[in-house]
This record gives C-alpha cells, sequence and structure tokens, in this order.
C-alpha cells in the first residue's frame, strides 16, 4: 500500500473553507417521519441558506400543503408535486449548501420501504449517514435497514440524530438508552465513528445551536459536527487504478486514454500495467483537465499517455504495477436489487464495471440477506428492494477490486438487455478462487492453424426445441453427412452428456444451467480443437442462448432451431415423457409446466412438423458446408 | 447548417497554469466529475450535441467540454435554441465566440411558432417558451438526429431540479417521466435506449450558482457582458425590471425606460428577465454581491412564477 497522501503543495497557507476543503457528502436517513427534511430544512433556515423568495413560497406552501400548522420545513425539499400531495419523500433529492468552513452535498433519501433502492442508490456516494430516530419510538425495524444498508455501501460515519426531543420532554434517560441501543445493534456494522446527537429539528435544539433546553448534553451541535468530522478520503489511499473512459488522440502520432483516477496517485515515468492483458509500459504524459501535470491524483481526471504501444480500449484499467487489482471472470458479491422484475439466476445480464459493458449471469444465489437483521435465508430470487448475496460469472475477464478496498472500481450494475433498465447496483466481495489463481496460458498453435491443417473452420451447430422436436435424430444425419464429405465433427447430445460428465446433476434450475454451461464449455473446446460441433439441447432460455453466444463467438454459434409444434411433439413422444409429464410424474417439463422461449433470430429455422428429417438434415449440411470451407 | 465533424478548441490549454488547481479542492473536484460525464456520454453516445444557450452555465460547461478532450478537438456541435428574443449582447457574444474558436454551431428557430406570430409579449411566458424553446429543442434533435444533448441545468436552481439524473432519459415524445427514472449508483450509468428514446445529460448537477462564478474567477472563462453591472435602460413592469433592449418592447401607458445600474443574474428573453439593481462591475464584485445576496437566482425569470410545480410540468413535456 502507498503511504497517504499528504496535502498538496501550496495548501499550508490556505485557511480551511469551503472551497479549500473537499465538501462533505452525507445522506440523512431513517424511519419515514422522522422528520429528516425537517431537519435540513432548519438547517438551511437557521444557517440563512434560504433565499427571500423561497421563505416566500414556504409559507404559501405550508397553509396549502403543511402537515405541521407552522412553517414546514420539509417543503423545502419536498420538490416533486406528487410527494407534496403526499407529504412524503419517494426520490432522493440533492441539496447543496455551504457554511463558511465547510461545503455540504446532503441526498435526502426517502424512508419507506418500497424506496430502500433510491436509498441505497443516496448511500452510494455519501460519506457519512445522519440517521433520524424519532425520540418516542426509539429504533425501528427501518432504522436498521437504514443502518445495515448504510454500512453495506461503504459508510463508514454515522450521526444518530434522536430527534423530537420536544415530545419527550428532553429526557437525558430516552436519549442515553436510545444511544445505548443503537451503539450494541451496530457494533458489527464496521462503521468507525458514531456520534449520537439529541435534537428538536422543529425548534432547532442542536442543530446549529446549543440547546438550553439539554443543558445535559454536552456534545456538539449537529452542525458543528457535521462542520468539523474528518472523513479521510480513501480514495486518495490505496494504489494508482484508472479506468480507461475514452481513447483520445492528442495528436496524429499518440493514443492518450482519458479517465478518472479511482485511486491513488501516479508520476511521470511510473511503471504501469494495463489491465486484463497484463502489459506493462510506462507514463509518458499526463494530462490534468486538458492541463499537462507532472502528477496525477484520485478523482482527477486525466488524460494519460504511455512510452510504449499498447493496444488499449475503453473497459481496460491502468494500474500501479506492483499492486494489481483482481482479474477474474467470477466473483462473489452483494446485488441490491433494483427492478420489479426478480433475479433469474442463470439468465444472462449486462453488466457495466469500470466502464466495460459485459455480459454477466448469476450462477449461484447464495443467500437473500434479511435487512432488517442481517438474518440469511435461502432464496431462489431477489425482489425489489432485496439484498442479496451471489456468485457472478462474466463472458470475459475484467479488473476490479473489492467494494470494500475501493468503492469505485468494486462496484457495477445489472441492466436488463431487453428492457435496458438497471436492474441491480453490486458491490464485489471476492474474485472465486479458482478464477483468481488461474491465468490463461497462451498456447503456440492456434485454432487457424488447426483449421488449416484440417482444410475447414470449426463451427458449433446448436439444435435447440422441444423435447421430441427431433433435434438428436436431425444432428445425427447432419453429422453423417459432413462427416461423408470430409469434414471433421463430434456430436453432444443431452442424455449421453448427462450419462458421463454431468451425471452429477439434476434437473432443477440451478443445475440446468450449470448443465448446459459445461455443455457450452466443452462445446468450445471442441471448436478450438478445429471440429465441428453438433449440439443437441433442449435450452430452453433466450438468455443462456445468448450465454452461449457470446461464449462461443458470434462467428462460430450457429443456432438452429428445431420448430416443431408442441401438439405433434406430445403425438410423437418418442421417450414416453409427455405422457408422464402430463399425468404430473415429472416436474419442470419444458412445453408442460415450463415455457420454452424461442429464438428471435436463428441463423436456421427447420420446420419440423411433416418434413423428413433427412431434408432437414440436407438444409443444414449445405449451409455449413457454404460456411466451413476455406 | 451541416455539422462537419472535428472542431477546434478555442482556447490555448497546453500550458499547465492551474495554480488554483492546488488549493480548491472543491472546485478542482467539480471540474473532473463534469468532465468525467461529458467523456462518458461520448463515449456511449452516437451523436451527441451541446445545448448552448449563451449564459454563464454553457459557457462553462462549454470550457469544461474542451478541456476533457483537449489537446484533441472536440467531438460534437453545439446547438442553439434561437426565440428571436434574446438580448442583442447574447447573440453578438455567440456569433463573436463562433468567429474567434471555429466551433461548429448549429442555431435552430420554430420557424412554425414564429409563423404563428408567438412572441413572449403577445403570447405570454408560459406559450411562448413552450413553443419556442420545448418544441423547438424538440424539433432541433429530431431534424439532426441527435441522440443525447449536454444541459448546463444545475440541481440548485430549482427544487425538482433536484431530483433529475445527470443522465436523464426522455421517451421518445421526449418526455420525462419523475416517478419512474433510473436508479444512478456511484458514477455507473446505465446509458442503453431503445429505438427513439434520447438522453439529458447534465455535467453540471452538483455545481452551485456561486461554484459557477469561482470557475469562471479561476479560469478567465468570458461570459457575455450583460452579467456585469452598467447603466442600462429599464421599465418596472410586473414587479421585474425589463430591459429595453430593442423596439419590439412596445411600452405600456406610463412606462418611461430610465437608465438604471443593473445587471443579470441569469439570462433568457429579454422581456421575461428581470435586472437586478447592482453595482457589481467584476467576477469578484458579483461573488461578493451573491455571498450577501438572500434571493434565489431564478426570482427574475417570470416565466417560473405560474405556478410552484411549473419547471417540473415543463421538464415533463421537455423544457430543460
Amino acid at each position: 500500500m502507498q503511504e497517504r497522501t499528504s496535502a498538496p503543495p501550496g495548501s499550508e497557507a490556505m485557511p480551511l473553507n469551503a472551497y479549500t476543503r473537499l465538501p462533505l457528502r452525507f445522506l440523512t436517513c431513517g424511519s419515514v417521519d422522522n422528520g429528516k427534511s425537517t431537519l435540513i430544512g432548519r438547517l438551511l433556515y437557521e444557517k440563512k441558506l434560504v433565499h427571500h423568495d423561497h421563505l416566500a413560497a414556504l409559507e404559501r406552501d405550508s397553509q396549502k400543503h403543511g402537515t405541521t400548522g407552522a412553517v414546514d420545513f420539509a417543503l423545502l425539499l419536498d420538490g416533486l408535486e406528487v410527494e407534496r400531495e403526499q407529504g412524503i419523500t419517494v426520490d432522493v433529492a440533492y441539496r447543496y449548501f455551504a457554511t463558511e468552513r465547510r461545503a455540504f452535498i446532503v441526498a435526502d433519501a426517502p424512508g419507506h420501504e418500497q424506496y430502500t433502492r433510491n436509498m441505497a442508490t443516496g448511500a452510494s456516494t455519501a460519506d457519512l449517514a445522519v440517521l433520524l430516530v424519532d425520540a418516542r419510538m426509539g429504533l425501528l425495524t427501518q432504522t436498521r435497514r437504514h443502518a445495515i444498508i448504510a454500512s453495506m455501501l461503504g459508510l463508514r460515519h454515522v450521526v444518530l440524530t434522536v430527534n423530537k426531543m420536544d415530545l419527550v420532554a428532553f429526557d437525558q434517560e430516552v436519549f442515553t438508552r436510545i444511544a445505548a441501543d443503537f451503539v450494541s445493534f451496530a457494533g458489527d456494522l464496521g462503521f468507525r465513528t458514531i456520534q449520537a446527537i439529541p435534537v428538536s429539528a422543529r425548534d432547532g435544539d442542536n442543530v446549529s445551536a446549543p440547546s438550553p433546553r439539554m443543558a445535559w448534553y454536552c456534545g456538539p451541535t449537529l452542525l458543528s459536527y457535521l462542520e468539523e468530522i474528518d472523513v479521510e478520503d480513501e480514495c486518495s489511499l490505496g494504489p494508482f487504478r484508472m479506468p480507461v473512459q475514452l481513447v483520445l488522440r492528442p495528436d496524429p502520432d499518440s493514443r492518450g486514454f482519458a479517465g478518472t483516477v479511482a485511486s491513488g496517485r501516479a508520476r511521470v515515468g511510473d511503471e504501469l500495467a494495463v489491465l486484463p492483458s497484463g502489459q506493462v509500459s510506462r507514463l509518458k504524459q499526463i494530462f490534468v483537465a486538458g492541463g499537462e501535470c507532472d502528477t496525477a491524483a484520485a478523482g482527477d481526471a486525466v488524460m494519460l499517455t504511455l512510452t510504449d504501444e499498447i493496444d488499449i480500449g475503453r473497459g481496460d484499467m491502468l494500474v500501479a504495477s506492483q499492486h494489481r487489482p483482481l482479474v477474474a471472470d467470477q466473483f462473489a458479491a452483494h446485488l441490491v436489487w433494483m427492478s420489479s422484475e426478480g433475479l433469474l439466476p442463470g439468465r444472462s445480464y449486462l453488466m457495466k464495471i469500470n466502464h466495460g459493458t459485459v455480459a454477466a449471469t448469476v450462477t449461484t444465489l447464495k443467500h437473500r440477506i434479511d435487512v432488517n437483521t442481517l438474518g440469511r435465508s435461502v432464496a431462489k430470487t431477489l425482489s425489489l428492494n432485496d439484498v442479496g448475496v451471489c456468485n457472478l460469472s462474466l463472458a470475459r475477464p475484467v479488473a476490479f477490486d473489492a467494494y470494500s478496498d475501493n468503492r469505485e472500481t468494486g462496484s457495477f450494475i445489472l441492466i436488463d438487455r431487453y428492457t435496458n433498465e438497471t436492474l441491480a447496483a453490486g458491490m464485489i466481495d471476492f474474485a472465486l478462487r479458482r478464477a483468481a489463481n488461474i491465468r490463461p496460458q497462451d498456447i503456440a498453435v492456434t485454432t487457424a492453424d488447426r483449421s488449416r491443417l484440417m482444410h475447414h473452420r470449426p463451427l458449433v451447430l446448436w439444435f435447440t426445441g422441444l423435447s421430441g422436436a427431433g433435434k438428436s435424430t436431425v444432428a445425427n444425419l447432419v453429422e453423417a453427412g459432413l462427416h461423408s464429405r470430409g469434414i471433421h465433427t463430434t456430436l453432444l447430445d443431452g442424455d449421453n452428456v448427462r450419462l458421463g460428465l454431468n451425471k452429477d446433476l439434476g434437473f432443477t434450475q440451478a443445475d440446468r444451467v450449470e448443465n448446459i454451461r459445461r455443455v457450452g464449455e466443452v462445446a468450445k473446446l471442441m471448436a478450438d480443437a478445429g471440429l465441428v460441433v453438433m449440439c443437441s439441447f433442449i435450452s430452453p432460455f433466450r438468455a443462456e442462448r445468448q450465454t452461449l453466444r457470446e461464449l462461443i463467438g458470434a462467428e462460430a454459434f450457429i443456432e438452429i432451431f428445431v420448430d416443431a409444434p408442441l401438439e405433434a411433439c406430445i403425438a410423437r413422444d418418442p421417450k414416453g415423457l409427455y405422457r408422464r409429464a402430463l399425468a404430473g410424474e415429472i416436474r419442470n417439463f419444458t412445453g408442460v409446466d415450463q415455457p420454452y422461449e424461442a429464438p428471435d433470430a436463428p441463423e436456421l429455422r427447420l420446420q419440423a412438423g411433416d418434413t423428413r428429417p433427412q431434408v432437414l438434415a440436407d438444409q443444414v449440411i449445405s449451409y455449413v458446408m457454404r460456411r466451413v470451407l476455406i | 447548417m451541416a455539422i462537419v465533424g472535428l472542431l477546434v478548441p478555442d482556447c490555448d490549454m497546453t500550458c499547465c497554469d492551474m495554480t488554483w488547481h492546488h488549493h480548491h479542492l472543491r472546485l478542482r473536484r467539480l471540474e473532473a466529475e463534469a468532465i468525467y460525464i461529458i467523456r462518458e456520454a461520448v463515449a456511449e453516445f452516437s451523436k451527441p450535441v451541446m445545448l448552448y444557450s449563451i449564459g454563464k452555465d454553457s459557457s462553462v460547461m462549454l470550457h469544461l467540454a474542451l478541456k476533457a478532450f483537449a489537446p484533441a478537438m472536440l467531438p460534437f456541435p453545439l446547438l442553439h435554441v434561437d426565440t428571436t428574443w434574446k438580448f442583442r449582447e447574447m447573440i453578438a457574444f455567440r456569433d463573436e465566440l463562433v468567429a474567434r474558436s471555429g466551433l461548429e454551431l448549429l442555431v435552430h428557430v420554430n420557424a412554425e411558432g414564429l409563423a404563428r406570430g408567438i412572441s413572449p409579449i403577445a403570447s405570454g411566458p408560459a406559450l411562448h417558451t413552450h413553443v419556442m424553446k420545448t418544441e423547438g429543442l424538440r424539433q432541433a434533435l429530431e431534424k439532426w438526429h441527435f441522440d443525447a444533448a449536454f444541459g448546463g441545468a444545475r440541481r440548485d436552481e430549482e427544487k425538482s431540479r433536484a431530483k433529475e439524473r445527470i443522465f436523464s432519459l426522455r421517451t421518445a415524445a421526449q418526455g420525462w417521466d419523475p416517478r419512474n427514472q433510473r436508479p444512478e449508483f456511484r458514477g455507473l450509468f446505465n446509458t442503453r435506449m431503445k429505438k427513439g428514446e434520447t438522453m439529458r445529460v447534465f455535467p453540471l448537477s452538483n455545481w452551485t450558482e456561486l461554484d459557477v462564478w469561482h470557475y469562471i474567477r479561476a479560469e478567465q472563462i468570458p461570459v457575455v457582458p450583460l452579467y456585469f453591472a452598467r447603466s442600462r435602460p429599464v421599465v418596472e413592469r410586473d414587479g421585474a425590471l425589463i430591459m429595453v433592449d430593442d423596439e419590439r418592447l412596445a411600452l405600456l401607458p406610463g412606462e418611461v425606460p430610465r437608465m438604471m445600474q443593473v445587471r443579470f443574474r441569469t439570462l433568457g428573453c429579454y422581456p421575461l428577465t428581470g435586472a437586478i439593481p447592482s453595482n457589481a462591475a467584476t467576477i469578484d464584485d458579483i461573488i461578493a454581491e451573491m455571498m450577501a445576496s438572500t434571493i434565489s437566482e431564478r426570482q427574475g425569470r417570470v416565466i417560473d412564477r405560474d405556478d410552484n410545480g411549473s419547471m417540473e410540468q415543463k421538464k415533463r413535456e421537455g423544457y430543460f
């Protein structure tokens, strides 16, 4: 680890004020009706940070929508019309204010359970949480949940603000008990500081001025605490990381790698590694915000040039060569699920991570976390606002750090391929061991070399369709036809593979996903060996087949839809399986009680109703012969 | 006007005279964040454009964009949706900037609105703004097939803007659905769109008005002279000081223009933009005046006054 970077040169003489320090980013959270918006409104009002015209509007609004009778400070913050009508905060609102000593960015997050995702969003960029508790109620489920989410999202400082002290007659006992409850609850959450402050947001006690009504309290007011607290800028610590955002051409002969320094510091001449490729070069030039400089520090928007010509693109990462992040295609992570469409393990999603977009699949959902108690429960899916721990598998390796080491390089989002919705926010825990310790070995003989020897290119022919559609029959005929034309082939059949390689797998959803994943990997190895590989599997889900396409590569993956009507398959029923499924003897049978998602755009579609299998096979053979010959 | 590919930066940024960088950590971080956002949009969208409204926020945003790509050139054009009612000094400033820098500027006027005789005086602020700005913008984005547009809006300007995302999706009809916005987790912006959808991108989301002026001072960014106090002819109308910028402002009975020492905190269509009495003739004066001010920035905007939720309403319809 590098030493913590010292203050930049020239700063000694500068007084600490709202411009010379970084702003404090804090989140206000806590149960609904605990007075979060009122507290911030009050703070702005007391520091005379509310403009006169806004105050006039506030007084008008208080008469119309107010919930307290007097001037309602919450209305300063609840900006959207829907919120003013319902009297609650539904979205994160950002507020900006500065005192002489410090500037603040406040994320005011909603308290209701159905807006947990918004709270997680607000917390993801905050340094500190101001957690509100109603003195009359003490710690509630929502208080605990928000503390847990804040901790999970990497916040290390909490101010427990015990509000509405006026309604408990400013009783010291009440305050002390709530503070003690919280400290004992939050002991395991990894907070570095916890400060409890008794306030009345409505009347202003201990908000910015000490309260004469709580003379027993000797600690700081909320504002003075926020002005003073030192949340060390963690991204300036740690080794150098810069995810490449964009490749620019500073002049016709050189390439500049633009991005924002996620952590650490680099100087001209430093040795940097490019990940995931692992190539090493030296830092030639640094431009910070357009001007050439000697050093780049965490948080700077930079463009770097290197001494060597290396192929680097968006999604790669430039790092200190002696302190590299992890590179893996599998890792364990916490997910906050943000969509009403639940998580489907095995489905192919898009992951945005360190500027790369890569196909990703949740291979195992290990457990769901009860964010009210931190308890674990077994789960098959995650729903909106759920938090879970899972293993993810990516289509290609990426560079990352654990979220607890680096919030910048350890976070990602999952996006739905079809709706483009943001489904989940993710925080990486660790790379899975087998992936972390294994590096791809360069092999001297390439697939192209093998193809030249065989006089044809490799292909993977993926036959998908209902059970009984005739996939295996057609695949057999295709192999025979190709073999007779001198093509090197092999055939992977669903039943045969389950008798050997996959005999440990059953028919649960997770096992089906693993079955297809292994077959995909085997097919890829066979194709690398130069073969034309026939695979005959029901493979009912589009997302899985998309994953295969990305694994094997679009140029070699041929999706062949053996399209037979369900009635025809039931009528044929060559293995008697439909009869048993319809009788309820077999569960999760595709076409009976599990859906089959037909391909949108297969390379080949075989109308398998009445046509003779050899006619279908001939269609495939002529397609393949056009594709494979060199 | 056609788009020509690459544009020439207008200022020399090869020298590193950024002494303020060492002590103004806050500005340095705001600058870096805006550059990050601008670069992210350029990396992810096929045809972005920067809305350039000639005001101080646009000037800062353009300056940041030039820095984001320097010493390479700006990879997108600027777009000004002109209502034909801007202050003359604004248009002069705009044209001078283009002439000096060689930046590619597209200008769009809602010709249909002009033909209908829409004006801020005859039609009222709400209709004028809707037709000439909101509809004009929609027409321009469609005309040139832009898939993303940078805007200089800041969250501290107005309450509904405080909830706007940095990358804010617009439907194919350019509408905004404030209740169904994509969550933004750290700097991981989801930029994927369906056909016809577009994105609004706000690099200055986390800046305050005071930050903007501090940055203009630190970076010596040129701004329209209307921001500085000078003796100008104004009439008092509906509680606002309206500058008599040309002969189209028909004087009402009893209105006599008088010379007053005034300046503008925001710039828009001149009949809708109230001046403030001020002696602030330099950027330092402006910053000092703002630190002491108790009136909000958009208070001079006649258009915001219709109703309290009116900005949200306009934004839903596609106003910036």
